[in-house]
């Protein structure tokens, strides 16, 4: 890297010229961001990347991450790789990596330093890096571990918004005679595994358990009766949903607490974003409990983009352009503050973040209380079967705990 | 049919069979054993040649989601089938009672048939919610007790699903076997009628097995269309709740795509497979006996011939 | 598969349907009479409750639709939805509507269904008038391909596509409806061409006329109405597939179906349930054409057409 800065200043000025010269690219990128906080956000990305000149965005958007990955996986098994695609951090597209799939995005991130500025670092380093070498860039911190109450339907029921789900639970029965829907879930089955692995898992064994389970692949651990807790509180949880659950989106379920219609949702904080666009006032109309636990700790999961190899040397000069573009500290502040998500830089400007996103970058700032989220742990392959059980046992009451943790376990014990 | 004399090979006959020659031996020969190969590998998102023995299909057994699919195809095949031909005969018998309107009822009947099933699968879907559809619409006219949601509940979701497949096919079954019946020979009604035979039971213990032919044509076509069902469940009920209307096509998908591992979307596809080719196998092996039975009599006959 | 074959040819070629009722004559109005009309007015009222619920949906506002009167007429009527559901509707940040993806069908079933139809021809003709050593072996083949489920070659299908470069590309997308195709309408074609009388061919071949000529004078004049039932197969077929679009049309060609699913599981803001509606009729209108103006040669091509189902 002698001559890196001078490498910076001849590209930089290339760059500058390339639009004029060169034929602009159409950059098509695959994501799932379809609501309506989502779609403020993206559109930062897009808008900005469009007014750089030249190249074009091109907008694949696909509603449901599994559906979106689908496409995405499908598109470069048969040759016809989108420019960019996005994913959660993790296991999700290492057989990409591992297959020569991705541009190398190496020289970019040492050009431009991000391993001085990402934080917090493992972002980079556990979901991006393998074998020395860049693949992904991320774009922003999200965490799983948040209920999403509203105000006036605790207050009509007569009880306090609760801290924890013990309390919550005691709560439910007093909400559903109000005539609410206590707990808001939809019906795709992430939504299940998500609020379960995540925000439930945590909340009942802390920290320990959680890395014991995910990262460990204890299945004698799974086996015991701390993880049985986890079942027997998913399960009176479950017992509080509506009659429409079963196919509704995310976010016309965050829609239910929006419009006072239900009490809580538990969703990772991109569904802030929704209450954003709907003009809500966190600590008036919604408040959000991290957690939700009197002992919080969040899971840095969020997402990333890779960019799949191009024949097209314009298309691959585009595609680092829009790398750069999305770690650019002016569009992380843009894009974080719409989507509701930390950015995944320190030195970014958020003096327009609300209290529930001030709330998560406290809660950041504690390496004590930042936990690595599952899809570092698992392939998509164990996600999924996860995804299968959780989805079953959540509407299949006939299902019993025990059996729910018995395959559970094995699911663990099975896993690579 | 006229039996063809074989002619020399014909060079320009083959080149315009050429399409067929490759579709036939390339698709339906080559993809398949392929996949079949993949099936024990265990290929991730890309295919990949280690062989893993029967591993993939030990797990596919132990994945309770597949066992689900496969008890779901089961039910709704045999429900839909079972109701789209006996709602089909029934239908084909009362229109063959000289109605009037029978143009405009077949009209009504069949025009389910021409949507595709995405349709199907979201007006249904619509109609079966809660809040907004069939029920909240019968609670508003003072039917507070009516409750009817099966897609809300993963032990009825799946007879949710089959009343949209009814409400597709059973149309079709009827236009078929219609057919058939306008091809029974007038005389055996007069003869039945003479005989003084209840029409009931005419149409159920003489005219239906004359109409063996339009039942199996209507048959196969159900089962056909059973086995391949994906795009009714994407757009009704993408499995749910919970993975209650799982299917073993959606399994496949999924499992090549998104899940990242065509081992086991291979193995799963061979098992969808495998009833197809037993059932051509036994129809195979039945014409092949009763070839051999007739040969078998022309030759008796021949030599009967010869002797006397 | 002969027996198969024959029924086939028996209900697809030379369908019944024109001949009177062989029921017995009613003599008076009876309770039977009664009891037949209230089972067939029920049915029809099963049948055609959908497309009213979708019909009068697609023209209510949103929060008359929420009062959740599914079956009453609109008290405000509004066309709103269908305007916005043709030309507006968003999947992302395109805001397109279904229109692009009428096109896109359109772009993919005309070429698709002329194709599929033409070669066909060809081989039910080879197979009647033609037969080569091992042309009764791909035809047997080609039948048993009627009955695959289309997950056991898809992804086969994907990494050949690949190697071709056809991969998400209008010929790819096309080639794919010809080979699915192919089964039922060699089968069309090869009963229809079978029945034809053999002298016919033969004074041709006394006249010295060769394969193709005999295919493109004599043969495909005579074959305009079985053409005509392949069309219909195919058009229906062809537009309403879901499966196919969405794996090899590639995001350039995406059909009317699949941009449907699209519109309604993308969610911004509130489900608008009569955008969904009328996004559904739209869809729906270009097969329900054909079936409507078709009429009996519609039922002529179920028999055979509903095999590729």
């Amino acid at each position: 890297m002698r001559y890196g800065v001078l490498t910076a200043a001849l590209a930089a000025t290339v760059a500058f010229q390339v639009p004029q010269l060169a034929r602009a690219a159409d950059v098509e990128v695959i994501h799932w961001w379809t609501s309506g906080g989502e779609q403020a956000a993206v559109s930062v990305f897009a808008d900005e990347f469009d007014k750089l000149g030249g190249d074009k965005w091109v907008d694949t958007a696909i509603a449901g991450g599994p559906n979106a990955r689908a496409t995405t996986m499908q598109r470069v098994l048969g040759g016809d790789a989108p420019a960019a695609a996005q994913f959660n951090p993790g296991r999700q597209y290492e057989e990409l990596i591992e297959g020569g799939y991705l541009l190398d995005l190496t020289e970019l991130a040492q050009k431009e330093g991000w391993k001085d500025f990402i934080r917090p670092e493992s972002i980079l380093t556990n979901a991006c890096e393998k074998d020395g070498k860049i693949w992904c860039v991320p774009v922003n911190i999200h965490s799983w571990q948040w209920g999403w109450a509203s105000i006036p339907v605790f207050e009509k029921s007569g009880v306090p918004v609760p801290t924890n789900l013990d309390q919550f639970l005691e709560e439910a029965p007093k909400i559903k005679e109000a005539g609410f829907i206590p707990f808001a879930i939809g019906g795709e089955t992430w939504q299940h595994a998500g609020a379960f692995n995540n925000a439930v898992i945590v909340s009942t064994i802390g920290k320990d358990g959680y890395y014991k389970l995910f990262r460990d692949k204890d299945a004698e651990y799974a086996r015991s009766p701390e993880v049985t807790k986890v079942f027997e509180t998913w399960r009176k949880l479950t017992s509080y949903v509506d009659e429409g659950s079963a196919n509704r989106n995310w976010n016309d379920t965050t829609n239910l607490v929006i419009t006072d219609k239900a009490a809580l949702q538990i969703m990772g904080d991109w569904a802030r974003g929704e209450f954003a666009i709907a003009g809500e006032k966190p600590g008036v109309d919604y408040e959000c409990i991290a957690g939700p636990s009197d002992k919080p700790y969040l899971t840095t999961d969020g997402d990333i983009f890779v960019f799949p190899k191009q024949d097209d040397p314009e298309v691959e000069k585009a595609q680092l352009k829009l790398a750069s573009m999305m770690i650019n500290p002016r569009v992380q502040a843009l894009f974080n503050l719409a989507k509701g998500s930390l950015p995944v830089r320190a030195d970014v400007d958020l003096e327009l973040a609300d209290a529930c996103m001030k709330k998560g970058l406290a809660l950041l700032d504690d390496p004590e209380t930042v936990i690595t989220a599952t899809n570092r742990f698992l392939t998509e392959d164990t996600s999924g079967q996860i995804n299968d059980l959780v989805a079953e046992f959540s509407f299949n009451s006939s299902m019993s705990v025990a059996d729910a943790q018995e395959r559970f376990a094995t699911i663990i014990e099975n896993a690579d | 049919m006229a039996q063809r004399p074989r002619r020399m090979p014909n060079i320009q006959s083959i080149i315009g069979c050429i399409p067929m020659i490759a579709v036939s031996v390339g698709v339906f020969v080559i993809c398949i054993i392929y996949s079949i190969t993949l099936s024990f590998t265990n290929s991730k998102l890309f295919p990949k040649f280690d062989f893993v023995g029967l591993m993939q299909y030990e797990r596919l057994w132990d994945t309770p989601r597949w066992i689900i699919s496969v008890q779901n195809i089961w039910l709704y095949g045999v429900l839909v089938i079972g109701f789209n031909l006996i709602f089909g005969y029934l239908l084909a018998a009362f229109m063959d009672q000289r109605i009037k309107q029978e143009d405009t009822l077949r009209t009504i009947f069949l025009y389910p048939f021409a949507l595709s099933l995405i349709v199907t699968g979201l007006v249904w879907q619509w109609m079966l919610d809660p809040n907004l559809g069939i029920e909240a619409s019968m609670k508003n006219w003072g039917f507070g007790w009516f409750e009817f949601a099966p897609l809300s509940n993963p032990a009825t979701a799946i007879y949710g699903v089959i009343i949209a497949g009814v409400w597709q096919g059973a149309g079709v079954t009827m236009a078929i076997l219609l057919a058939g019946l306008r091809g029974v020979d007038a005389e055996i009604w007069k003869a039945a009628r003479v005989d003084g035979i209840p029409t009931w039971r005419t149409y159920l213990f003489i005219v239906l097995p004359m109409i063996k032919g339009a039942l199996a044509t209507a048959f196969v076509l159900q089962c056909v269309s059973v086995v391949r069902i994906y795009d009714l469940i994407v757009a009704m009920t993408q499995g749910g709740p919970g993975i209650a209307t799982q299917m073993p096509a959606v399994f496949v998908i999924e499992h090549i795509t998104n899940r990242q591992n065509a081992g086991i979307g291979m193995a799963a596809a061979t098992m969808m497979l495998l009833p197809i080719i037993v059932l051509l196998g036994v129809r195979g092996f039945f014409q092949w006996r009763s070839a051999r039975n007739a040969k078998r009599l022309e030759r008796a006959a021949v030599a009967t011939g010869g002797l006397s | 598969m002969t027996a198969a074959t024959s029924e086939w040819q028996a209900s697809a070629v030379e369908p019944r349907v024109d001949a009177g009722p062989r029921g017995p004559k009613p003599r008076r109005v009876s309770i039977a009479r009664i009891g037949i009309y209230a089972f067939l007015v029920m049915s029809a009222i099963y049948f055609t409750i959908p497309l009213w619920v979708m019909v009068v949906t697609s023209l209510k506002t949103m929060p008359e639709i929420r009062q959740g009167h599914l079956f009453a007429w609109p008290s405000e009527l509004t066309f709103e939805p269908w305007v916005k559901a043709w030309a507006e509707a968003c999947t992302g940040r395109d805001c397109n509507g279904l229109k692009p993806g009428f096109w896109n069908s359109v772009k993919i079933t005309v070429p698709s269904v002329i194709i599929s139809i033409v070669i066909a021809a060809i081989n039910g003709y080879a197979l009647s008038f033609w037969r080569f050593k091992g042309s009764e072996v791909f035809f047997g083949l080609l039948l048993f391909g009627a009955f695959v489920p289309y997950q056991v070659v898809i992804y086969p299908l994907i990494i050949a596509f690949r190697e071709m470069g056809i991969f998400a590309t209008l010929p790819g997308i096309i080639i794919i409806h010809t080979i699915f195709g192919m089964p039922i309408l060699t089968l069309l074609f090869r009963n229809f061409f079978g029945a034809l009388p053999m002298e016919l061919f033969k004074a041709a071949r006394v006249d010295g006329a060769g394969f193709w000529q005999i295919f493109v004078m004599i043969m495909l004049p005579m074959s305009v109405p079985i053409a005509i039932v392949a069309v219909i197969i195919q058009v229906t077929g062809i537009w309403n597939d879901f499966l196919f679009g969405v794996v090899f049309a590639g995001r350039e060609n995406m059909p009317m179906t699949v941009q449907l699913n699209n519109i309604v599981i993308t969610t911004t803001g509130i489900r608008e349930y009569n955008v969904h509606m009328a996004a559904t009729i739209l869809t729906a209108a270009v097969p329900l054409a054909i079936y409507f103006i078709s009429g009996k040669w519609f039922v002529r091509g179920i028999a055979a057409g509903a095999v590729k189902g």
